[in-house]
């Protein structure tokens, strides 16, 4: 009973991290029809603007809002000078679509070097303020301690946060209106590219958020070539596309999916097998539900 | 008054307007008639900032509609109703409403807007909670010409909104477009494949034939002219 307690916990609290890192995939590609290689790159870049300004104020609290911003900013400029400029100049045959897709991975490329140029290619030691020691229930220590606590509940009110501003602010309906039809939310006044820029603003921040969240909540090792990060990337990319890569609340349900079977392999199986299990399960919902379990078949309109 | 002047554009090497010119006076409804391939909807994309011209020009009042992006028009009141049924199906019927008068950020016009809109189409009124892709095909062109009449315009372009519909219900849109021009002083362009019937409820009519004008003048002279009716209303 308790070894299925802590796969559950372990499951749901990895899971948050995925869904966060799925946001920011779904989001990107929403609004631009590019699946983001560069988000490891950009979330690890968010991770070691965290570590740094722990470093300068000491307070982590103040730290992790404020690197989500700079997450999101970044994010912005990439879309805005980046981006922009190629998808303009590439809008045509193959290349269209294969082009922003190779720039993502150059711009993993470019980033992990400019990381390493900075603050240098060693491992650094980024903790956070919480125990990640596990509470203790008369004599049995849970698997969940306060920094999963903490992880689980600042996700869980992102999401919240993120389905407000969707569901019942006017910025959510140009948002998403400019997802799902760009032609016909340019023809309602809606500046669609700069809500695009927004759009890879907020995936940003979530993708922020991850990358510190991730840090703090695991080994605490941050380095430019993390292999962390580069999995991160890859779970979070198949949560995304289990829930169909176009919708939110799929890309959490996929988060979940994916985080709970990869818990339950590592502690009934073995952790080794993560990484294959996954693809299995990528693999299974595509081969059962193409679109995905939230996608819909109504697909986009030009 | 919106004026288009030798306004000539073209889909790489076709060219699908060549020269075209013609004028429509302010709150009356201009009929686009000619057959598939004729320019309409090349005319109504070009009008809307969709599609670039190659020369001519095009203005409306003193505003130039060859130059900025479709959003730029739509905020000077120039909203256009693409082909097909222009709606967002993953949205609510009210939502797409509430898109249309998005950028004006008034929310007590938008209200207003919202209310006329419910009383010329009472049927949107019912639903709408409800996800567009639930509506049929008349409720779905009623409910995009009603989102770009949230935004206020001074100009609707409707491009084929009879397209696919059933003879009662092309009335009953038809209808509805007249009251627009009539009651709420809307300039309208309407590009029809269906020419006898846009014909009929316009108050001015334009042939486009192979992108060139062919005919132009008053709807009832239009239906009267033995040539136009032999060449375009098919009999």
């Amino acid at each position: 009973m308790s070894q299925f307690l802590d796969m559950f916990l372990i499951g749901i609290s990895a899971a948050s991290i995925y869904a966060l890192m799925a946001i920011s995939m779904v989001l990107v590609w929403r609004s631009t029809r590019v699946v983001n290689f560069a988000q490891a790159g950009m979330a690890l870049l968010s991770a070691y603007f965290g570590y740094e300004l722990v470093s300068r104020t000491g307070n982590f609290w103040i730290a992790l809002p404020v690197a989500m911003i700079l997450g999101a900013a970044f994010s912005a400029f990439i879309e805005f000078f980046l981006m922009r400029t190629l998808l303009k100049h590439s809008n045509q045959g193959p290349i269209a679509a294969i082009a922003p897709i190779i720039a993502t991975l150059g711009l993993l490329g470019v980033i992990r070097a400019g990381i390493g140029f900075i603050w240098g290619h060693g491992d650094i030691q980024f903790e956070g303020p919480l125990s990640k020691v596990g509470f203790t229930v008369g004599d049995t220590t849970l698997f969940i301690a306060p920094m999963g606590l903490f992880v689980i509940s600042f996700v869980v009110a992102l999401l919240i946060v993120v389905t407000i501003v969707f569901q019942k602010t006017n910025i959510g309906l140009a948002l998403r209106a400019s997802a799902y039809a760009p032609e016909i939310a340019q023809l309602s006044g809606i500046r669609v590219s700069g809500v695009r820029t927004l759009g890879w603003a907020i995936a940003g921040a979530a993708g922020a958020a991850a990358g510190i969240l991730q840090t703090v909540n695991g080994i605490g090792g941050l380095s430019p070539e993390s292999l962390e990060f580069s999995l991160l990337l890859v779970f979070g990319f198949i949560a995304a596309v289990i829930g169909g890569l176009e919708s939110l609340p799929g890309a959490v349900v996929g988060a979940i999916i994916l985080g709970l079977v990869l818990a339950f392999v590592q502690i009934y199986i073995s952790g080794t097998l993560g990484f294959i299990v996954a693809f299995v399960l990528l693999l299974t919902v595509l081969i059962l539900r193409p679109q995905g379990l939230f996608g819909s078949k109504v697909g986009r309109r030009a | 008054m919106l004026s288009i002047n030798g306004l000539t554009v073209s889909h790489g090497a076709i060219r699908a307007l060549d020269g075209i010119t013609f004028s429509v006076n302010k709150g009356e409804l201009t009929a686009v008639i000619g057959s598939n391939g004729a320019g309409k909807t090349t005319l109504m994309r070009t009008l809307s900032g969709l599609k670039s011209a190659e020369s001519g020009s095009a203005t409306w009042n003193d505003h130039n509609l060859l130059h900025g992006k479709p959003e730029h028009h739509v905020r000077q009141g120039i909203s256009h109703v693409s082909e097909g049924k222009s709606v967002i199906p993953q949205l609510t019927v009210e939502e797409n409403l509430d898109l249309g008068a998005l950028f004006r950020r008034n929310p007590s016009e938008a209200k207003t807007s919202k209310a006329e809109v419910f009383e010329l189409f009472p049927r949107l009124e019912e639903r709408r909670g409800q996800q567009a892709d639930t509506l049929s095909g008349g409720e779905r062109q009623m409910l995009a010409i009603s989102r770009a009449y949230m935004a206020r315009p001074q100009l609707l372009l409707l491009d084929e909104p009879s397209l696919g519909l059933a003879p009662l219900v092309i009335e009953q849109i038809f209808q509805s477009i007249r009251h627009i021009v009539d009651s709420m002083g809307v300039t309208v362009v309407l590009v029809e494949q269906n020419a006898m019937g846009a014909l009929k409820i316009a108050d001015y009519g334009v042939v486009l034939n192979l992108g060139t004008v062919a005919a132009s003048g008053k709807a009832s002279d239009l239906i009267a002219d033995p040539a136009v009716r032999a060449a375009y209303l098919g009999f």
